[in-house]
């Protein structure tokens, strides 16, 4: 039943206001998914990412986002997010709250969430100013021991779409590879929408293997190479190229006008975005439309 | 006759030396990775090596360009998930050395990636502390790498990101936080380490060719020097060799073009 179109599932379930994370840790990023609310044009989400990645510098600069709340937001081994860094310094293409956290306080605010829990606690934050700009970092006193320590408010988004390498016809997930926050992110939403390479028959997991169980996902929807420019582990690599070559078109806000209008705003589909930017197929009768499951 | 060599060669050489064999070591990316790769391949091959990726004891043919690049997981002993990994491993005590970078230094080694200027309206947004705020607290101790300039070591941080002596005198020790905290910076001039009674970092070794007169221009507070100021030995032709060949591959890496399933 969940398995549909990526237009129906964002359709569906993403909504202007909304809370939203698109998670995954360098690796399996949701490009497919983020692109599609770029395309329906939603407006007004707060945004939420360990590493916002050049998946949230397009959205936010696209001007689908009001607020951010993250814990690094540079473009891995490159530098600067520069569409993040517009939107911060200058409020273009409109004004971005932010709400900063550490690695480790974000790590604890899914978990709290996934495990509906109001907060997360951590040694952390000690000697930073982050509690001084983020006044959601508090602390609590140990009840056993008397020590301070440091909390975060639960992080409960309305919608987490995440990546993964396949899915059954029951919808049941299976990820591998380098896991980041998603299955706490998954567990913690309201709603969870999948993306994933393909969709199979049987998915063979391992006993221990990381399965998000087909009742927990509200939609699942087959891309096959939906995590482009960053990578599924077992499927391709991750587009370094396409990394170190987002600095140049994300510095200047034509360029990436121009850009966002070619490879976004103008495909239909990510096998239009990826035929786009000249990603080479290794399935010679790879043909348009396959988008759809 | 020695080698030619790069400040930047010099620099990761440094770094590397100070990792010993069968140590546990917090990587960042960027230098710390290349560092901390460079001492696993040279004389500390059972060093342990973890990328906050969850990528547990990591030996990678060629450098990641993110935290988390499939090269980092395809040679892991173990691949965890993320709140694992500052939960067990760093919160839990089992890490020696946190390794990290930054945009800006202090006399006491307190470390600005957030903003320069004020945090609501930044003259420049950077990318953020990341992992480093708990790396810093938790590894029993930290290595800073760190071009040396004046606008990188300055006299005040606008926004301290990541912890090292607070106010020094041994604020930290008394805060409570319970790792050494850091221990060594390696800049492209040379090395500096904290004053045993003020938690100073004070200049304790320079590099062949930078005068002492160099790394004290470059730093934006009066320079302590140490009793003593030695001269790192220059790399040798091995550790050259090594780290060129794995910057070649890294580059080759990096440039290919990626081919998808769709």
């Amino acid at each position: 039943m969940p398995l549909m179109t990526l237009q129906e599932a964002i359709a569906a379930h993403v909504k202007d206001g909304q809370t939203l994370a698109l998670e995954g840790f360098t690796h399996l990023i949701p490009f497919a998914a983020g692109h599609e609310i770029i395309r329906q044009g939603r407006a007004d989400l707060h945004l939420v990412r360990m590493t916002p990645d050049i998946i949230y510098d397009q959205m936010i600069g696209a001007g689908c986002a009001r607020a951010l709340t993250f814990s690094w937001g540079g473009n891995p081994g490159v530098g600067s997010l520069h569409r993040l860094r517009d939107a911060v310094e200058h409020e273009w293409p409109r004004p971005l709250r932010i709400v900063e956290h550490s690695h480790a306080g974000m790590a604890a605010a899914y978990t709290a969430g996934a495990s509906n829990l109001p907060f997360g606690i951590l040694r952390g934050y000690l000697g930073t100013d982050l509690p001084l700009v983020n006044p959601q970092v508090k602390s609590v006193t140990c009840p056993y021991t008397g020590e301070a320590l440091a909390t975060v408010p639960a992080i409960r988004p309305d919608v987490t779409i995440i990546h993964a390498q396949r899915a059954d016809r029951s919808s049941n997930v299976l990820l591998r590879g380098i896991l980041g926050v998603q299955k706490e992110a998954a567990m913690a939403a309201k709603h969870l929408i999948v993306t994933v390479e393909e969709v199979v028959e049987s998915l063979d997991a391992p006993m221990n293997a990381v399965v998000l169980p087909g009742w927990t996902v509200h939609a699942v929807v087959c891309v096959p190479g939906g995590a482009y420019p960053s990578y599924a582990q077992g499927y391709y690599a991750r587009d370094n190229a396409f990394y170190l070559a987002w600095d140049e078109v994300s510095r200047d806000r034509d360029r990436f006008r121009q850009w966002i209008d070619a490879h976004v705003l103008g495909v239909t589909d990510h096998a239009a975005f990826l035929r786009s930017v000249g990603v080479p197929s290794t399935r010679d009768a790879a043909g348009p439309g396959e988008v759809s499951a | 006759m020695t080698v030619q060599w790069t400040p930047d060669e010099m620099m990761t050489v440094a770094a590397a030396r100070l990792l010993w064999n069968g140590c546990v070591c917090f990587v960042g990316i960027g230098l710390p990775s290349a560092a901390a790769n460079l001492a696993r391949l040279t004389r500390a091959p059972d060093i342990v090596l973890i990328y906050e990726s969850g990528t547990l004891a990591t030996r990678p043919d060629v450098l990641p360009l993110s935290i988390g690049d499939g090269e980092l997981a395809d040679t892991a002993v173990a691949v965890i998930p993320l709140p694992e990994v500052f939960a067990y491993w760093l919160q839990g005590g089992r890490v020696d050395v946190g390794f990290l970078g930054a945009a800006q230094i202090d006399r006491y080694g307190n470390l600005n990636s957030t903003v320069i200027g004020d945090y609501a309206h930044p003259t420049t947004r950077l990318p953020g502390s990341g992992g480093a705020p708990e790396i810093a607290v938790h590894a029993r101790q930290i290595f800073i790498v760190l071009k040396q300039n004046a606008r990188a070591f300055v006299p005040g941080l606008g926004f301290r990101s990541t912890a090292g002596f607070l106010e020094g005198h041994g604020a930290r020790a008394r805060s409570g936080i319970s790792g050494a905290g850091p221990q060594a910076v390696i800049t492209d001039l040379g090395v500096l380490r904290p004053a045993p009674d003020t938690d100073e970092l004070q200049l304790v070794a320079r590099f062949d060719g930078v005068s002492v007169d160099d790394i004290v221009k470059a730093t934006g507070w009066p320079l302590r020097l140490a009793d003593r100021v030695d001269v790192v030995a220059a790399p040798t032709e091995e550790e050259v060799h090594i780290l060129r060949d794995l910057h070649a591959r890294t580059r080759a890496a990096h440039g290919c073009r990626v081919a998808v399933p769709y």
